[in-house]
């Protein structure tokens, strides 16, 4: 029964891990609070269940279209809205993207309402994997397995890729990568489309085994701004190891303590674990 | 000689593997100023961290006026009469020039209007009268250097660490950083300088002393200092060798 | 700060906002009005007890429902289960929150920018999360107040909202007296300087830690005031509502519309915050579209784009003397 409840968190977790890589690449490079990622988030499961429902694509095969939108949104509100704020004092930027999230959410509702909506037909729906006493969903470790997948790619591609080391030299010194020949306006509007692109795609993945409506991004944010400081800002390294932890965490913690207390119990863990790193797992 | 104020007793500081100052040892009397030079890297910014109380030394011990201070947090040290400034200038930048001063004045005066008599002094004395309505964050970098010493002062030190306040600075702006120094010893302050410009203090230091990686080679007389074999090959160079043998 | 550029000093224009705010519900009698007015105030004194923390110490808090659903529950339950006259369960819930702070927010002090910002977030929903599942204060249920003859000592009126208008006003009025207070004297020169540079502050005597923690305690105290107030007025509270992460948000929110770090901003952004959300909820609300929301995002987007200061900005010199200017990061 324990090992069910890890096994499925950790799952969770890795679904979470590509959340929270897209949520610190942002922090990390451009040193904001994207409160608007569970809003793009939403956008993604958005995009499948529309091509689901208008063309009855399974959400799988929408993954490309549905990355490819939010990548869209994220380069777009880099352009628009996140590149006049980025230099404004205090917390403008906050309020920029808080207000946007605000926006895209009730947006939606307006226009898609505030139903749930089900994704019905997949090629993974319903189906169960069983190994010894493990029980596993297909849709689960679909997601579980693209999600890990997806997180590496970013991974390799911020630390192998040229323009992957651009972002890092940006993230660094934004200054100094402008005088190394780094154009730092289009590596910060690149990696908000990029981060774009990670929630676009765990949004089409999750949108298989979860109701989709105007609300379902806000606690992945919330989750996700806890992943991401737990695991140091900017770090995708941490971001990928805490993300497990928080799904462990949230799956152990509402067996054994109730559900209703499974996210007071991830936020506890954070609270620890930032007294003894203060700047995260990972952070320098 | 007059009383012993600053006392830095074999102090070692280590970050990981790096050893950035190791059993580092000298003292610094009342109404002197003292000069602390070296190449980059030597050890000197680690060191006036460790005295201020930004650093807890891995090992050695500070004594600041007989009471030991080594382990004491910087706003008790400051309390306590020693005050610092910072190499990369630490402006408040979202307030004008005699709030920032206002702020360090703070520190003695119980009431505002007692403050406001520390800071109208200070400003008075660093010249900064003109700019005092101005925006720390829209000060030249020579102001900023100014004010930073400035925001220190009104803190009323017995002893002032100043980190490298004159780089960057032009001639003129130079000298008059040398006659505050200048006057600031007469006014009873103990200075302790760590700078690259030798022109700028060699004149004005009771004593130098130098550092290279981490460890205390020479000190003494600028005159003998700059005599110093070790010193010449470590920091000086021959270019100061040279133009000090012509003088 | 000097005055001297100015027309009118700082106390005037505040004073003279005051006196237009007691006035306003007087010469419109309406009472949507009164309640948008009361909800005005009431949100201009929790920017402005937030302000302290944030806009003065520079330390963010997207926590601060916690303290309010604390002042709101604790003068609840007494006066639900007790009797306790709630201007007595006002004061203690004042008290309750501000231990609640000390205790939370002490170990926090250490961490910097972001963490802390996520850290006040997660005490926040775990409060939350306490009051949503503790049976003692119906959980999440919530607690309906009883109706009681009217009265000032057991705050509660039925024919006039005014009254209700006056109390928050009086202590909106308080709360701009204390914020004044710190902002002339050592202590907020003292908070400043932890914002601008903890190390600057450090090297010229000040205590961080200590510092924090007293704008934190006062700010916690004032919200809390604020959190009883609130429930008296509507007579009914559950923990969505009074520890939301959205209230939390929109405190923070209305003052960064209106200016961080000033004593104005609190109140513009509420004056233009609050009628904004309030009537278009009373215009659309019904519909179930989040209009009003709709607005609002995009009110907010437009402000922080084109008003990066907030909108204290568009007042210029009159409002801070000398040019803000956009924050170079790191020199």
């Amino acid at each position: 029964m324990i090992l069910q409840i890890i096994v499925s968190g950790i799952l969770m977790g890795f679904v979470y891990s590509l959340v929270a890589v897209g949520l610190t690449l942002t922090w990390g490079v451009l040193d904001i609070i994207n409160f608007a990622h569970g809003e793009f988030l939403m956008m993604g499961m958005y995009s499948a269940f529309w091509m689901y429902s208008l063309f009855g694509m399974d959400p799988l095969l929408s993954i490309p279209f549905a990355m490819g939108i939010v990548f869209v949104m994220g380069y777009f509100t880099y352009r628009l809205i996140i590149k006049k704020v980025i230099n404004a004092p205090g917390l403008t930027a906050l309020l920029a993207t808080f207000g946007l999230s605000l926006l895209l959410r009730n947006l939606a509702q307006f226009i898609w309402s505030p139903n749930y909506r089900f994704i019905n037909q997949s090629i993974v729906m319903d189906k169960k994997i069983v190994l010894g006493s493990i029980t596993l969903g297909v849709p689960q470790m679909v997601a579980a397995i693209s999600s890990i997948v997806m997180t590496m790619a970013v991974f390799y591609f911020v630390e192998k890729t040229k323009t992957g080391r651009a972002i890092q030299a940006t993230a660094l010194d934004k200054n100094t990568a402008k005088l190394m020949g780094i154009h730092t306006e289009k590596i910060y509007a690149l990696t908000f489309g990029i981060s774009g692109a990670c929630v676009g795609i765990a949004g089409a993945l999750t949108a298989t085994f979860f109701p989709i409506h105007p609300e379902s991004g806000a606690l992945y944010s919330l989750l996700a701004f806890v992943i991401v400081a737990l695991g140091g800002f900017g770090n995708i390294k941490g971001a990928l190891y805490s993300a497990i932890i928080i799904g462990i965490t949230e799956a152990l913690g509402g067996f054994l303590f109730g559900t209703q207390f499974k996210y007071a119990l991830v936020f506890l863990i954070y609270l620890i674990v930032i007294q003894i790193k203060p700047k995260g797992l990972f952070g320098w | 000689m007059n009383k012993v104020m600053l006392k830095v007793d074999g102090i070692t500081m280590r970050f990981g593997n790096l050893i950035a100052n190791e059993d580092v040892e000298f003292q610094v009397h009342e109404g002197e100023i003292v000069s602390l030079i070296g190449p980059n890297g030597a050890g000197k910014t680690t060191l006036f961290n460790c005295i201020t109380g930004f650093y807890k030394p891995y090992a050695g011990r500070v004594i600041f006026r007989g009471k030991d201070i080594t382990f004491l947090p910087p706003h008790q040290i400051c309390r306590l009469g020693l005050t610092r400034t910072f190499q990369i200038v630490k402006t408040l930048k979202e307030m004008t020039v005699k709030e920032n001063i206002l702020t360090g004045a703070f520190l003695h005066a119980r009431k505002r209007k007692e403050a406001e008599a520390i800071a109208e002094e200070i400003i008075e004395l660093t010249h900064l009268t003109g700019k005092k309505d101005q925006l720390g964050a829209n000060l030249t970098i020579a102001d900023k250097k100014r004010l930073e010493i400035a925001r220190a002062l009104a803190t009323k030190p017995l002893m002032l660490m100043l980190d490298e306040t004159m780089a960057g600075l032009n001639q003129t702006e130079i000298k008059e950083a040398m006659e505050l120094c200048v006057k600031l010893k007469k006014a009873g302050v103990t200075l302790v300088i760590v700078e690259h410009i030798m022109e700028a203090i060699m004149p004005i230091s009771d004593r130098v002393i130098v550092l290279n990686s981490g460890k205390k080679i020479a000190e003494g007389a600028p005159e003998d200092v700059v005599k110093d074999e070790q010193v010449i090959k470590a920091y000086l160079g021959e270019r100061y060798y040279a133009k000090s043998k012509k003088c | 700060m000097v005055e001297t550029k100015k027309i009118f000093s700082q106390k005037q224009v505040l004073s003279w906002m005051c006196i237009l705010i007691a006035v306003l519900p007087l010469a419109i009698p309406n009472m949507n009005f009164h309640h948008v007015m009361i909800m005005f105030v009431i949100f201009a004194a929790l920017g402005q007890s937030w302000n302290i923390i944030t806009g003065f110490a520079g330390q963010t808090s997207f926590g601060h429902a916690a303290f309010f659903g604390i002042g709101a529950y604790t003068s609840s339950v007494l006066f639900w289960k007790y009797m306790v006259s709630p201007w007595v369960g006002m004061l203690l819930g004042a008290l309750i929150a501000m231990g609640v702070a000390v205790i939370v927010s002490y170990p926090c002090f250490q961490l910097k920018g972001h963490y802390f910002a996520i850290a006040t977030l997660a005490i926040g929903e775990i409060i939350q999360q306490i009051f949503v599942s503790w049976e003692y204060v119906e959980g999440a249920t919530g607690i309906s107040l009883p109706i009681l003859p009217e009265g000032f000592l057991q705050l509660q009126f039925h024919q006039s909202k005014l009254p209700y208008f006056y109390i928050a006003y009086v202590l909106f009025v308080l709360v701009i007296v204390v914020a004044y207070g710190i902002e002339h004297s050592k202590m907020g020169y003292y908070l400043k300087a932890i914002r601008e540079s903890q190390e600057a502050g450090e090297a010229i005597g000040i205590n961080p830690t200590r510092y924090k923690l007293f704008a934190m305690m006062i700010s916690s105290f004032m919200t809390a005031i604020f959190g009883s107030l609130y429930a008296q007025y509507i007579l009914y509270i559950d923990p969505f509502m009074v520890f939301s992460l959205p209230l939390s948000m929109k405190i923070v929110l209305l003052t960064v519309l209106g200016g961080l770090g000033t004593l104005y901003g609190p109140i513009i952004g509420a004056a233009i915050l609050i009628p904004l959300s309030e009537y278009t909820r009373i215009l659309f609300g019904g519909t179930g579209k989040g209009i009003d929301l709709i607005i609002f995002g995009l009110l907010v987007v437009l402000v922080a784009c084109y008003q990066p200061k907030g909108m204290i900005g568009l007042f210029g010199g009159w409002a801070r003397k000398g040019q803000r200017t956009g924050g170079e990061k790191g020199e």
